[in-house]
């Protein structure tokens, strides 16, 4: 059974069209859920995608944390469910404290849009679970404020605990410790700033995002109730 | 008597003339109140009258089989095929950018975006083509940053991919830069709404921002005068007149309106830009050919204390103006409240008056004061038309003997070459080229950006997109006649580089000060230019925008009439060859090269000549080989098994057959070795496969194209029989770029030099 997936809006939300695309043709069932309504409906995963929730106004996820669909979201993370932010989501999701660390202005003031080389730091993740440590995709970036920050105990205990699930090979925007995706201690939350459904297929350049949605699809069918 | 306060002048500074004034009373019959003076000078304006322009622009050739909707209104609508089409427009910000440059492009972006939504089209790609001062010069380089970051800010984050564009830096623009704006979106055939008020009875309800006092006077004051002419008053003044952008209200507005059009509740809508409310209900009401009532206290303002002439004409951004029927109008207020999208009951369309005139009237409350009263068709159709004086300059003569192929050889081509490579890469990753999944050629990677021809609500059924937008001052000022057909031709080019078959074209006119007789020759040859290659290549012209005044210290820009030009491939099933090549490919030259420097960007660029003659332009010989490229490539990219005849295609223009092969080069990171003049067989301007001179290197002769193949006897042969020219080359391979006897650098030479030309304006 094909596992179905709720993609998060908000108001400035721009690629919950284009992660309901990729993700369907790996076979989910994926729709789009209203950041006003205050039941997530039935899904066996949650994506918070990119764009620019309320605007980036104030800051990247600082109002969108404070959305109805928030409290079901934290209650499904907690109870294990697979969420996944990309881009404005991990942004969202550090801000909702349900990651670690903050996104900062990319060290060269600059919006970058472009595709880079990344490592996979862990294998123990919903989205990497598929994927060998060390294994390099090409995912393409695209964000203004997307350099991870975060106290230095905090990254040596993400490091230690096998949280930081992908690295840049050639970082972007000046990220400690070139993070470029990181997990819950449990694995089943993750944040990262590339964006792995515009690696969806060798037309647009890129499909090694594949085995990281496959991944996260698999978790989901996981939980999914027969 | 309606309020009348404005003194005998003041129709001067609001940008009309006394003649137009005489107009105006002759029109309304009286003397005009202070509302009625402020939106005639809004809405005769250069910028939305196109009053000096229009009795040239009837000679573009603008039908076709696919089109449905041509010029006139918001945006060209053009067939697709499989009840889907596609919404164009370009417009130029140039004089808002050339004052506050972040603003100035961000308003142009929101602007155009609101053209293509309007037609009930989601809007899916932009275009930006810039030409700004020289990079040594510091405030070109301020405007340039300022310029990127605008379109930077405002495009990623309204959720619109910036996927082509071209910027070109070159001192003709130091004073008054162009930015010119395009934009595509995708609709479904039956979802295509007008901006016209029909149904008496139904109301005119203002969506988006409130009105506040920005951008007003932005058509007259500001678009449609020069720079630094003497009493034009001080440009920075001017400030007040660029609007302010924000993209969160924009994105939330597409989504509210494209809800309403999809749900069928608006008769007509229409995209609130130049001239504001004026504008908006004016135009809708002369399309209906009705009345309409305007109440000018209900509008929703950002500040106390506003006028009725300043809410009429403020250019405050993010507003659309939607007529609904009163039983739509609960779910309209539903959808916008959903999207958190203000809206306002401002007007009502009425029954024309028993004189058979449909009238704009304007009212302070629903029953209170009447401020104007004037025929809707007298604002939006009937300024004057101006046959404007034109003339060729006086030494076009002399100007076109002074030919650079007289200059002195360079003593080092490769010197001049590594000068003349410019990766633009530092502008374009500073936008959001892939949102939707489209985009199949990026920036860079081909001569036309390629698109999958699919949005949210219109699946993907293996048409693809190609776009290309371009413009060429030195090929214009030599010969603006030529020069826009040379321009055309080189977007159509592009376009059949990617595999795509040529459908529509949109074209922005950036020209100098129309009262110059000189502008209005450049503008009416550039019109024939482009009507002859259009006529020629079966292109219509489907919209454009025409940007007058572009002068600065009373000295008028060069000629930059700027085309955008979409083409359609389909059946696309892999990624089609784009510029480079493979180890060991031979490269073929298809076209012959005129060995010719005119207009050259060697010639401007590099030795400051700007005279000369272009190299002539066969449009019959550019038919045959942008269809025969457009073929050979779309057989890579759409059939079931691909021929794999061809591995890389790259289009030869700006900096001649030199730059085209450093930058298949580049990108391939496999170098190259061209035959020099001791080759035997004669050289690329004869029959013979190699290229002998700097003026072989450099011309910018049209309709050339390099092939990569491992296959060259079979490529030959396809062009042969399809009547286009065709030789090898040279043979792709090693680290060098080597043009025997002329060239001869390493690649990582090149590739510095091109990162460094963008890398440090922008650093």
């Amino acid at each position: 059974m094909s596992p179905a997936v709720g993609v998060v809006c908000f108001p400035g939300s721009n690629c919950e069209h284009d992660v309901v695309r990729a993700l369907a043709s790996l076979g989910a069932s994926a729709r789009i859920v209203w950041h006003g309504d205050d039941d997530l409906g039935d899904v066996d995963a949650v994506v918070l995608p990119g764009g620019f929730a309320h605007g980036d106004y104030l800051r990247p996820g600082a109002i969108a944390r404070f959305s109805p669909v928030m409290g079901p979201l934290r209650r499904f993370a907690l109870d294990g469910g697979p969420v996944l932010g990309i881009c404005n989501g991990f942004q969202v999701l550090t801000e909702a404290g349900l990651l670690p660390g903050a996104l900062r202005r990319n060290s060269g003031l600059r919006f970058v849009c472009t595709t880079v080389p990344c490592v996979v730091g862990s294998s123990s993740s919903v989205l990497t679970a598929a994927t060998p440590v060390g294994t390099v995709l090409a995912l393409p970036v695209n964000h203004g404020e997307g350099s991870f920050v975060c106290d230095e105990a905090t990254l040596e205990s993400l490091e230690d605990n096998g949280q930081v699930v992908l690295r840049y090979a050639d970082n972007p925007n000046g990220s400690m410790g070139d993070v470029a995706g990181i997990a819950n201690r449990a694995g089943n939350v993750v944040g990262l700033m590339p964006h792995p459904e515009r690696a969806s297929s060798d037309l647009i350049g890129s499909s090694d995002g594949i085995a990281l949605l496959g991944s996260f699809l698999a978790a989901a069918s996981a939980t999914a109730p027969f | 008597m309606l309020p009348r306060n404005y003194g005998p002048t003041t129709h001067r500074s609001l940008g009309l003339t006394d003649d137009e004034l005489d107009e105006i009373v002759r029109m309304v019959g009286r003397a005009p109140s202070d509302v009625e003076l402020a939106m005639y000078a809004v809405m005769w304006s250069e910028h939305c009258s196109y009053k000096s322009s229009r009795v040239h622009l009837g000679r573009l050739p603008t039908t076709g089989e696919r089109v449905i909707v041509g010029p006139g209104e918001n945006a060209g609508v053009v067939d697709v095929g499989d009840g889907i089409a596609i919404a164009v427009r370009i417009e130029s910000h140039n004089h808002p950018s050339a004052i506050e440059p972040y603003q100035g492009a961000a308003t142009g972006v929101g602007g155009i975006i609101r053209d293509i939504f309007t037609m009930g089209a989601r809007p899916i790609a932009l275009m930006d083509p810039l030409f700004i001062g020289p990079a040594d010069d510091p405030r070109s380089r301020y405007i340039l940053d300022g310029v990127v970051r605008g379109i930077s800010g405002y495009g990623n984050s309204v959720g619109v991919p910036t996927v082509g564009g071209q910027t070109t830096l070159d001192p003709s623009y130091r004073g008054n830069p162009l930015v010119n704006v395009f934009c595509l979106g995708l609709m479904r055939v039956e979802n295509l709404v007008l901006g016209s008020a029909t149904g008496v009875g139904n109301l005119a309800v203002l969506l988006g921002s409130r009105t506040g006092r920005d951008g007003i006077g932005g058509v007259s004051v500001l678009a449609s005068s020069s720079f630094g002419e003497p009493g034009s008053g001080d440009d920075a003044a001017k400030r007040p007149s660029v609007q302010v952008g924000d993209p969160y209200e924009e994105k939330r507005l597409i989504e509210a309106c494209l809800q309403l059009l999809d749900e069928q509740l608006v008769v007509g809508i229409q995209d609130l830009g130049g001239a504001g409310l004026a504008c908006a209900t004016s135009e809708t009401a002369a399309r209906g050919g009705l009345s309409m009532d305007v109440d000018v206290a209900v509008v929703p303002r950002r500040e106390a204390g506003m006028s009725a002439v300043e809410v009429m004409t403020s250019e405050s951004q993010e507003r659309m103006l939607a007529i609904v029927t009163p039983e739509a109008l609960e779910r309209v207020n539903q959808v916008c409240r959903r999207w958190e999208v203000e809206a306002t009951v401002v007007g009502e369309v009425r029954q024309c008056d028993p004189d058979g005139i449909g009238r704009l009237r304007v009212r302070d409350g629903a029953s209170g004061e009447l401020l104007a009263e004037v025929p809707a068709a007298s604002l939006a159709e009937d300024a004057p038309r101006y046959r404007r004086p034109l003339a060729a300059p006086l030494d076009a003569a002399e100007r076109r003997a002074d030919d650079p192929g007289a200059l002195a050889p360079p003593d080092d081509c490769g010197a001049d070459l590594l000068a003349l490579v410019a990766d633009p890469s530092p502008v374009y990753r500073q936008y959001d080229h892939q949102l939707f999944l489209n985009t199949v050629l990026a920036p860079g990677a081909g001569d036309a950006a390629l698109l999958e021809c699919a949005a949210p609500g219109i699946a993907w059924t293996g048409k693809a997109l190609a776009l290309s937008a371009d413009g060429n001052p030195g090929w214009c000022r030599l010969d603006p006649r030529a020069g826009t057909a040379a321009t055309v031709a080189e977007s159509v080019l592009n376009v059949a580089c990617t595999g795509a078959r040529p459908i529509a074209l949109v074209n922005c006119l950036n020209f100098g000060n129309p009262e110059h007789p000189e502008v209005m020759w450049q503008l009416s040859e550039a019109i024939d230019g482009m009507t002859e290659a259009c006529t020629a290549l079966g292109l219509p012209v489907v919209g454009g925008n025409v940007s007058l005044y572009n002068s600065s210290e009373g000295t008028d820009i060069d000629p930059t009439p700027v085309v955008a030009v979409v083409g359609l491939l389909e059946g696309l099933v892999r990624r089609p060859p784009a510029i480079g090549w493979r180890d060991g490919d031979a490269v073929v030259l298809l076209g012959r090269t005129h060995p010719a420097l005119g207009g050259s960007r060697w010639a401007r660029a590099l030795r400051g000549h700007r005279d000369g003659e272009l190299p002539p332009l066969d449009l019959a010989a550019h038919a045959r080989v942008s269809g025969l490229v457009a073929g050979l490539v779309a057989a890579e990219a759409s059939a079931e098994a691909a021929p794999g005849l061809v591995t890389g295609v790259h289009d030869v223009s700006d900096g001649g057959l030199g730059v085209a092969l450093a930058e298949c080069a580049m990108a391939a990171g496999v170098g190259c070795v061209v035959g020099g003049s001791s080759r035997a067989g004669g050289s690329a301007s004869g029959d013979g496969g190699c290229v002998a001179s700097h003026r072989e290197l450099f011309s910018e002769s049209a309709s050339r194209v390099l092939v990569a193949t491992s296959r060259p006897d079979r490529v030959v042969a396809l062009a042969l029989a399809a009547g286009v020219p065709a030789v090898v080359i040279g043979t792709a391979g090693g680290s060098r770029l080597v043009v025997e006897g002329l060239v001869d650098l390493e690649l990582v030479e090149l590739r510095r030099a091109a990162a460094a030309y963008f890398g440090e304006v922008l650093a």
